[in-house]
């Protein structure tokens, strides 16, 4: 279990960081995808299979893919790097040694309370019956918000006639 | 029975959120960037995923599926967003989108 937690841990978290600084941008799509499955992963040791199962599928399957088609359609060339200002640099330490300051402060201080409940595995019909009963407006608002995003990206995708011109 | 704590999931979804911050900050492809949002859009549902795990209750993961539905249709206008944008200016690195500052 902690060997798989930490496979599962430093593979999201390696991928990531490859995601960040890869130039090229079908890589770090690809590597984005590595990260996913790791997080998948993840989400199957907290007991949560059907997350893990619709992160990939959502993820995986749709999103990256759009990115590489996307990636494909606009042929872009890896731009480079210009080298920082002394005063990027200067503020980027600064912030940086602030932000570990208040990391190590949380850590010795703030301890999250252990977990009190026994866990049980959440079953397909628990999830129904809350996606149905308690968050059933939620779902209703999140369907309309998905078809106002289908509307919004055929308006924004379609080239439009100079329509001034006919009349 | 399970040593792997809350704290720990915790911090990894911590890394992970930072790891998508730098790249936002750093990179100057737009298509690089919006990967990095996706990046931390993940870190916050792990992190969701492992409070709910935690407390007994399915009100995080629900949460999950309604972020995983938003980032999708965020995504999809998003990168239609980024190609209109390609189609008027011919290009996506950030420096040289920058005719609002001049």
């Amino acid at each position: 279990m902690d060997l798989l937690f930490y496979t599962f841990a430093f593979l999201t978290l390696a991928c990531a960081a490859l995601v960040v600084v890869s130039k090229d941008a079908v890589n770090a799509a690809m590597f984005l995808i590595v990260s996913l499955v790791g997080v998948a992963g993840l989400f199957v040791l907290l007991d949560a299979a059907l997350l893990a199962f619709v992160l990939l599928l959502v993820y995986a399957g749709a999103v990256v893919t759009l990115f590489l088609f996307i990636v494909m359609l606009l042929d872009t060339t890896p731009g480079s790097i210009k080298p920082f200002k002394l005063a990027t640099i200067v503020a980027a330490l600064v912030g940086g040694a602030i932000l570990a300051l208040g990391c190590v402060s949380l850590y010795q201080r703030a301890v999250l309370p252990a977990p009190a409940v026994a866990a049980t595995a959440p079953t397909l019909k628990a999830y129904a019956q809350q996606l149905f009963t308690t968050y059933l407006l939620p779902v209703q608002v999140v369907g309309f918000l998905l078809l106002i995003a289908m509307l919004g990206v055929i308006v924004l995708s379609k080239k439009f006639e100079v329509k001034e011109e006919a009349s | 029975m399970n040593p792997i704590g809350l704290n720990t999931y915790v911090a990894v979804s911590a890394a992970l959120f930072a790891l998508g911050f730098l790249g936002v900050l750093l990179r100057k492809n737009t298509l690089v960037v919006y990967m990095c949002l996706e990046l931390m859009l993940i870190a916050s549902t792990l992190a969701l995923a492992a409070f709910s795990h935690f407390n007994g209750t399915l009100d995080g993961n629900v949460f999950v599926f309604f972020i995983l539905t938003i980032a999708a249709a965020e995504v999809a206008v998003g990168l239609a967003i980024i190609v209109a944008l390609f189609r008027k200016r011919h290009t996506v690195q950030l420096e040289e989108l920058n005719q609002l500052k001049h």
